[in-house]
Formats: structure tokens, sequence, C-alpha cells
């Protein structure tokens, strides 16, 4: 048994050794080619940095794209002298920068003699026309190209977001091996979000030099090279003239305006104040304008329309409302006596129906529905009937996409507060709370937190009587391409659509006749709306500061086109600031302009407490 | 008491030239990776590789003083809790072990840290021959399989885990152990078939061209053949196996294998893949062995061996510098170096008069073949770049040690071959 095999494996371990020569003699004696790339500076590694994928706007009007920018790198082996004079003359150096600058080179992490190391970094369009002529006069420097960020507009910083250098952090994190350093990345908005899309692929290159550094061609014919490719262009869903009108209403305040097209979930503008010009955040003066933005007391990278958390104050209302009507404890024409003892109401009214309540914005009516909805007396005891009651009405709440984050396509974004049976039992330290203790919530204040665009898209909710999808800001990767799958799917809520067409009537009124009529009516065309005005931690009662002025509307009522929800900070009643910034970028979109110019003139006066 | 016994006779001492020759080589190549001309620092100095190489050789000849000293039985006797011991640590690397290069195989006492897994390959060459060398073993016995291939398949798993797929994939080379001692051949070219499928897959883009392939040679095979209906059905049960290898071939590498894994293979499938990565690698390799010519450029003198120009220059790429510096005479030399040492060793296994020694003998040879034959090959574009070092040669205390804890306890074993002729 077993004969002849130890024979095999002398042979095959003598094979091995012999295939080994033979492929050894080949590459070493026989190819010559490998020969002439014999010293360490014969092959120069040129990186091709793939081009980002631009951004446009729904229109096809170009928003975000390229700028081609140069790095200077050294080898610092390669410089035999170095015409100190001449080369600060170049590159418009004082003597002193450039001893800074090769003190600084030698503090590099991955400072080698021997390889390419960046010297003078972003360096621009108008330096390299400069330099370009003279850089041979330097050897041991080379020219790197690559390209920056650059802006048609300046509006919409904080949803675009910005590019910057991979951190070391971030570098470590990458999983994929794809980054290398100084490689440039998406940092926060849809840069962020679509990264993967729009980061593109980098390619190489390879030159052949002879003894003076001089490059002769390409190695190898260029075989090895691969050729980079460019990231995937995004079309937006956003108007960008829509998005600049709403940045040229809220400049000089703070808060957001989110319009909706409520049919697709797309974002027609998105807007945060303030904001910053997003071209701050590119080339060279990249880190000094980041301290400079991010320091600021404004907080210009604070994207309020997805960050800031509000009380969603009386608008909450309308969805009050709705879930009474499908839990079936009120009826449309169910009145209710103005008891202002328990909580204060405003305006001239006593005995409203459902309608009328909206229109007014009757707190006590409010009151009396949620009672009645979270103590529906399915239990005996009243802590039980609130519990069980409240479960049921968070239930429908969060069926808005209030209480989470809705998912749209940015990075960061809050997801409110809807109180739950656990929440206030967490609150209450395990004592026991019944209906009494948690009324506020009935009027949208209290507990209950959202965000703007969860506002938003509230109202399209509302216009698309029972539905939304998820609002998102790009609506094809690629130029004829879908948005991504998350953003084609509809969210079906917990109310019947009949429900939704009472709170459509009532919105309607609201602007007809109600809180908003001065100022959110439009002459040719149902705007249907409601305002709010929400209370903020910042008062006290030394520094009485205004509310927030709040407004949600949307247009026409019959096949609706757009919803916006507008927030301005500290800016009092919502009927005034919010509900005139709401209607103008309803006019401004449905008709290209408005043509009430003194309702543009008074947001921007700004004089909304006098 | 054992009669007085003199070791330093009976060691074979053709097998200890040999190793102390590659050694020797491996120092010196190691130092002209690091010699900066400018610099021109000390071979000794310890802040370069070569002067902790050195401590790492003058080390490993106290552990052979060691190896020498112990009774011979005790390898055998205690290769289980060896085993056992090895097959803990592995265990724990994963939990506190340290990370170096991406990979976590380190266990670290302070700034000193070893690899467990390089002490694994003589652990289980140890249970390897026990088990096989026992009485009343028998091959073909479908329980003996299991188990050999439980005692390999243990540290190999561990070692994964340590996502160190280059060490674990040695443990396959123990089936030509197997094989020696009687096992089907079938197994052995399974693999290879497996192999060429694999490559296959991985080179053609449109993998319906091999599902064509496939059914166009089952139905030569058909044809040629007698038509008789068993026939036909085992190759088509065949071909479908085939395929079915196809398609979990490309389920692993586009879901099993991670990114840098699969960057490997396709490295070497098509080594322009990843320009800036383990293509370039091979390439930038293959300029430094090139360049060397036939007769080298001399010691020293390499100039695409510096600087890190390949990565891990000093460990799994020193075969380079041999290559520009002494050519394709070096090389022939360096080669010629371990074939020697492998045929000896064989020589060596098959003189051996109890089975234990031999199967021992028989791995250590299959397990330096593997390494030298993956390591040198993946160098000049024949293989993978699979991180695995050249025995003796590479930069590195463990796989010094590891690999120095192989041979010499099979020497060790060797020397005493005509005392269990006597006990007999």
């Amino acid at each position: 048994m077993n004969e002849g095999r130890k024979e095999i494996i002398q042979i095959a371990f003598v094979v091995v050794g012999i295939i080994f020569l033979i492929k050894l003699f080949f590459i070493q004696v026989v190819d010559r080619k490998y020969e002439g790339m014999a010293n360490s500076n014969a092959i120069l590694t040129v990186v091709d940095f793939p081009d980002r994928g631009l951004i446009y706007d729904r229109n096809g009007k170009l928003i975000v794209y390229n700028d081609p920018e140069f790095d200077l790198l050294i080898v610092k082996k390669e410089i035999k002298t170095l015409d100190s004079a001449a080369f600060c003359d170049v590159f418009s150096l004082t003597r002193d920068q450039l001893h800074q600058k090769f003190k600084e080179l030698r503090a590099k992490k991955e400072y080698s003699p021997v390889k390419p190391t960046v010297f003078l970094d972003k360096l621009s369009n108008h330096d390299f026309a400069r330099i370009q002529d003279r850089i041979d006069e330097f050897p041991g420097f080379y020219i790197e190209a690559r390209s920056t960020r650059a802006y048609t507009t300046k509006a919409m910083a904080n949803a675009l977001g910005y590019v910057s250098e991979i951190s070391k952090s971030r570098l470590d994190k990458d999983e994929e091996n794809f980054y290398r350093q100084r490689d440039y990345i998406g940092q926060s908005g849809i840069e962020a979000y679509y990264e993967k899309y729009l980061r593109g692929q980098r390619g190489v290159s390879y030159r052949l030099r002879d003894v003076d550094g001089i490059v002769k061609g390409k190695f190898d014919e260029g075989n090895l090279d691969v050729p980079s490719v460019p990231g995937q262009d995004l079309v937006s869903t956003v108007d960008i003239d829509l998005q600049n009108y709403g940045e040229f209403l809220l400049k000089g305040k703070s808060g957001s305006i989110i319009a909706i097209e409520p049919s697709s979930g797309e974002i027609l503008a998105m807007v945060s104040g303030p904001s910053y010009d997003p071209t701050m955040l590119t080339g060279k003066n990249y880190s000094e304008n980041f301290v400079l933005i991010s320091n600021d007391t404004n907080k210009p990278l604070f994207n309020r329309p997805l960050m800031a958390q509000y009380r969603p104050g009386s608008i909450f209302k309308i969805a009050q409302a709705m879930v009474a009507l499908q839990e079936g404890v009120i009826r449309p024409e169910t009145r209710i006596y103005c008891d202002r003892t328990i909580i204060g109401c405003h305006g001239n009214h006593s005995n409203e129906d459902l309608r009328g309540a909206i229109t007014n914005s009757c707190n006590p009516y409010f009151w009396t529905v949620l009672r009645r909805m979270l103590n529906q007396g399915k239990s005996d005891n009243p802590f039980d009937d609130t519990r069980i009651g409240l479960a049921e009405w968070n239930k429908h709440i969060e069926s808005f996409g209030f209480g989470k984050s809705l998912g749209i396509d940015l990075p960061n974004e809050k997801g409110g507060l809807v109180p739950s049976p656990a929440y206030y039992d967490k609150a209450y330290g395990g004592r026991p709370w019944k209906f009494s203790n948690i009324y506020s919530i009935a009027i949208g204040e209290g507990e209950n937190l959202v965000v703007p665009l969860q506002m938003a898209n509230f109202a399209a909710t509302v216009a698309n009587k029972g539905y939304y999808i998820t609002p998102h800001l790009v609506k094809s990767v690629g130029t004829s391409g879908k948005p991504l799958p998350a953003y084609q799917e509809k969210h079906y809520t917990t109310i019947a659509p009949e429900n939704f067409a009472i709170a459509a009537d009532a919105m309607e009124e609201v602007v007809r006749s109600g809180t908003g009529q001065y100022r959110a009516s439009l002459k040719d065309i149902i705007v249907c709306g409601k305002t709010g005005s929400v209370q903020n931690d910042a008062r006290t009662v030394r520094d009485p500061k205004p509310d927030h002025s709040v407004f949600i509307a949307y247009a026409p009522k019959e096949n609706p086109k757009i919803a916006v929800s507008v927030y301005v900070e500290f800016s009092g009643q919502g009927a005034r600031a919010a509900a005139s910034i709401a209607s103008l970028m309803i006019e401004k979109y449905l008709y290209g302009g408005t043509k009430r110019p003194h309702i543009e003139e008074y947001v921007l006066r700004g004089k909304f407490l006098d | 008491m054992r009669q007085e016994y003199n070791i330093t006779q009976k060691i074979d001492w053709v097998t200890v030239g040999l190793y102390l020759a590659i050694v020797f080589l491996g120092w010196l190549n190691i130092y002209a990776v690091t010699y900066d001309a400018d610099t021109d620092q000390s071979i000794f100095n310890l802040g370069l590789n070569s002067g902790r190489q050195l401590l790492f050789i003058v080390t490993s000849l106290m552990i052979i003083s060691a190896i020498l000293i112990i009774d011979r039985q005790f390898y055998e006797t205690f290769a289980y809790i060896i085993y056992g011991a090895i097959l803990f640590l592995l265990f724990l690397v994963p939990i506190i072990g340290k990370e170096v290069g991406g990979n976590k195989a380190w266990l670290g006492i302070g700034s000193f840290g070893v690899q467990p897994s390089e002490f694994a390959k003589f652990a289980t060459t140890l249970v390897v021959a026990k088990v096989i060398g026992s009485i009343g073993f028998k091959m073909d016995n479908l329980r003996n399989q299991i188990l050999l291939f439980a005692l390999i398949g243990a540290p190999m798993m561990l070692i994964l885990l340590q996502k160190d797929t280059g060490t674990a994939l040695v443990f396959t080379i123990f089936v030509v152990v197997f094989f020696r001692e009687g096992m089907s051949p079938f197994l052995i070219l399974v693999g290879i078939g497996g192999a060429i499928i694999f490559v296959l897959t991985l080179l053609v883009e449109n993998q319906y061209y091999l599902y064509a392939g496939i059914v166009v040679i089952l139905i030569i095979a058909i044809l040629i053949g007698r038509k008789k209906f068993k026939r036909i059905a085992l190759l088509t049960l065949g071909a479908i196996a085939i395929a079915g290898v196809i398609i979990s071939v490309d389920y692993i590498v586009t879901d099993v294998l991670k990114p840098h894994q699969q960057d490997r293979v396709k490295a070497l499938i098509n080594p322009d893949a990843d320009p800036l990565g383990f293509g370039w690698n091979v390439t930038q390799s293959k300029i430094a062995i090139g360049s060397g010519g036939f007769f080298g450029k001399g010691f020293l003198k390499g100039t695409q061996t510096k600087f890190d120009f390949v990565p891990e220059q000093s460990t799994d790429f020193i075969f380079c510098t041999i290559g520009e510096e002494h050519g394709w005479i070096g090389s022939l030399f360096v080669i010629s170096l371990f074939i020697a040492l492998l045929l000896r060793i064989l020589f060596l296994a098959e003189r051996q008069k109890n089975k234990f020694a031999r199967v021992y003998g028989y791995s250590v040879a299959c397990i330096l073949f593997f390494h030298f034959a993956v390591n040198i090959g993946m160098t000049i574009g024949l293989f993978p770049v699979i991180g695995i070092p050249l025995p003796f040669f590479s930069y590195g205390g463990s796989s010094q040690w590891g690999f120095t804890i192989l041979l010499f306890i099979f020497l060790k074993l060797d020397a005493h071959r005509m005392q269990v002729l006597q006990r007999l």
C-alpha cells in the first residue's frame, strides 16, 4: 500500500521549485522591461481623482458642480538645490512661510523623503495658471489636480451639506477600504447621505521618468492605468427658485420653511435660517471658515427643519380632531362650551362645533376632546383608563409620522416626541398619573415635540387625505433614474379619509374666516391652513420672550400641489410672520411671484410684534 | 536511567546546516530592506528590523537547546495537552488580543506580542502524528478521517476568526500527509478540481458561458460513450454538482469574503483591478525582482525594495530583495536551499522507525513547503497575495520561533530513531 506516494510528493516539491525558477528566469532575464524602472523615482504614480456627481434642481438647473483645484506635492529626496527666492516668487510665499512649510512637512506623520507628500494644498485655478509654466524649474515638486465643490447659488447650504477631506477616525472605520488619506467625503446633508453615489471611483496612472525626473511617457504603455470614474449626478426635488425665494424671505430671521409636493413627498424647498454661504466651506479657507461658522452663536450649521424640536402648538388641534373623530368620541357637530377656568383661550366665541373650534383655535374645546379620548371608560380605574386611552392616542398620532424620524434622505434628523404611557411612567418615576396631569398635550403644548419637517409632512398628509410619502430631497440618482425605494412607498395613517375631509374643511375655514384670513388667503385659490403660536422654554418671567410663529398650509384644496410648514422663532402669533411667509411661498410656486407686495414687504420688514 | 546519549553526534547536521544558512540569509536580507545609504546604520541596530531579528535568532538557538535537552518522549506524551493549550490561546486572541495591521492575531504582554497561530502549526502536527501513529490506526476508517479533519479544522476555524486567512489555509496541507499515510487521493483531486473551477468562475465574467461550456461537455461526454441510462444520469448529476460549485463560489466571493479578501482574489485574476492596492503590490514586487537581472544589483544596492515601496517588505515580500539584489542566480540559490531542506526532511521522515516520527516529519516538510510555495508564488505573481511568511527567512519573532520549534522537534525525534528500535 501507498507505494509510489512518497515519490509523488518529492516530485511535486521539485516541480514547484523548477516552475518558480522558470518564471523567475522570464521576469529577470528574458523580459527586459523591468530593468529600466530600477530606480526609486522611475515611476511617478499620479492619482486620478474622480469628479463628484453634480446636483441639479427639479427643473434641470445646475446647483452644485466642481471647480478644479491643485495640490503641490514634494518628493524631498529629488530636490538637489532649491532656488528659494524663485520658489517664493512663483508661489507667493515669504521666506518665513517657506521655512514654516518645510517645518510642517517634516512634522507630518505620512512624511517620507521618497514618496510624494503634500507641500501646498488647495491651490486655485488662478494660482495654477501662474505656476504651470514654471513648475519645471523646481525638480522634486509635482502638481496634482483634483476638484472641489462649487455652487451656483448661496441657497440650501444645510440641505446640500459640505465636502471635506476624510478624517482619521472616519478612515479607520472604512470597512470597504475605499478611501485613502486626503480623499474628499461628504460630511453632511445630501453630500453625506448620497456619498456612495456621488463619490465615483478614483483611478491612477503611472508615468515613466528619466534620471532628471522629467516625465517621458506612460509606464508599460498605460496598461496598468485605470481612469477614474466620475460620481453619479443627482436630480434634487428642490425648485431652486422657490428655495431662493424662501431664503430671501427668511433672511435675518431664525426658523425654517419646508415646502413639499404632497402627491410625491418631494421637497420643493427647505430653508433653514440663519444659514451660511456654501462656498465658504470649500477650497483653501475651509478650515478657517469652518471654525468661524461652527462657533457662530446663531448656529448656521444647525439644520432647523429637521433638528429643531418645538412644541407643535395649536396646529396639533387638527390632528387631535381627526383622532377624536376616528375614535368616535366626538362628531363634527359636537358643541363644547368654551370654559376658560381650566385652560385659557382667545377670541370671542363661546359654544363652537368642531369646525368653529378649529377656526377659533379654542383651547377648552380640545381639552374636553382629549379628556373624552383618554378617558373612554374602558376601565373603572381612572389611572388605568387614561393609560389605555393614551396608548390608543399615541398609536394614532404616531401614524402621522410624529414621534420618530421620518427618514428623510439627510443625516441627523430628529424625531420629536409623542408621549406614551411608558414615557409618563418614567417621567413620574412610577407615581400614578391621569388626565389631569397631562392635559397640556391637548393643545400641542406639554411634552409633545415635533420638528418642522414633520409638520410639513402632516400638512401633506391632510392634503393627500390619509397618507404620506416620506419627504425626500433627491428625485433621481443619475439624471434619468428614480428616487431610492424608501421614497416611493405610501404610508397610510390610522385615520379614515372622511375624517381627513372634515379636517380639510376646517383648515379651509381657518384661512377663509379664521385666524389666517388676513395674510394667508389668496384670491383665486383655496388655501387650507392652521396657525400656531408656540410657547418655548426661552420664556421666563423676567424675559417674556414672544412665542414662535407657526403656520402649516396646503393649496389648492382640490388636487393640492404644495404643502408648507413655516416656523419663525420668537415672532409671536402664527397669523403674522409664518402665515405671511407660507402664503408667499404658495403664490411663488403656483404663480411664479406674488400679487401682494405689501405682504412681502411686511415679511421683509420683520416687525411682527408691533 | 537511559544510556548516555550524545545529541551532537546523532543530530542530522545536514538539516541543521541548511537551516542555519537560510536563517543567516534571511537576516542579511532583512538588513538590506531597511538599509539606507544616507544613514548607514549597523545591522545590529535594535531600532532596525535586522537587529530585532538577530534577537529572535539568538532566542531561537536557545529554544533549540531546550528542545534537544527535553526527553523525546515528552512531545508524543504531551501532544494533546500542548494542542489544547494552544487552542485555548487561539480562543483568547479574538477576546483579549490586540490588532496589528488589520489582523487581530496577537496576544500581548506589554509591548511584547506573540501570534499563537504561529505555534498552532507544530501543536497540530504533534496531535496529527500521535493519532496516525497510534496502535491499530487505519486511515480508511471514516471515524479516523473525521477525527483528523476535526483536529486540523479546530485551529483553522479559530485562526479564521482572527481574520488571518493565510495562516488558516496552511492547515489544508495536512491533506497531503494523510495522502502519504494512505488516504484516498480522491480528496486531493476534488480539491484541485475545485480550485480550477474556482479560478474559472472568477476569470469568466459572464457565468452563462461557464454553464454553456458545462452543457457542451456533458453532451459530448454522453455522445462519445455508451448510452446507458446509469452513465448518463451520473454525468448529468456531476454537471449539476459543478454548476452548484460555480454558484457557491460566486456567492462566497461576493457575499462571504470581506472586501479586502475579495480584492486579493481579484488581484490574482486581474492585477490591474485595484491599482493602488494589492495588484500594485504584485506589480511592484515583480518590478523589484525583474530589475535584478541575472546577477542582481549587489548586496544593499537594491532600490525598489526599500522605503516600503512594497508593503510588508521584510515579512511577506522578503523574496523581492533576493530577486533584486542577487538576481536569478540568487533566486536559484535560495530556492535550491529550500528544496534541499524539504527533500532532506522527506528523506529523514522516510527513515523513521516509528509512525509518529514519520508522520511528524512529513507534516514538517508539507507545512514548510506550503509556506515556501505560496510565499514565493505570490511575490512573482503565480498565487494570490496571501500574507504568510517565508519560513526562517521573513522578519518576525513568532514565525521564527514557531518554525524552529516545528523543525527541531523533528530533528530531536530523528536523532533518537535507533533508540526506538532498541526498545521494541
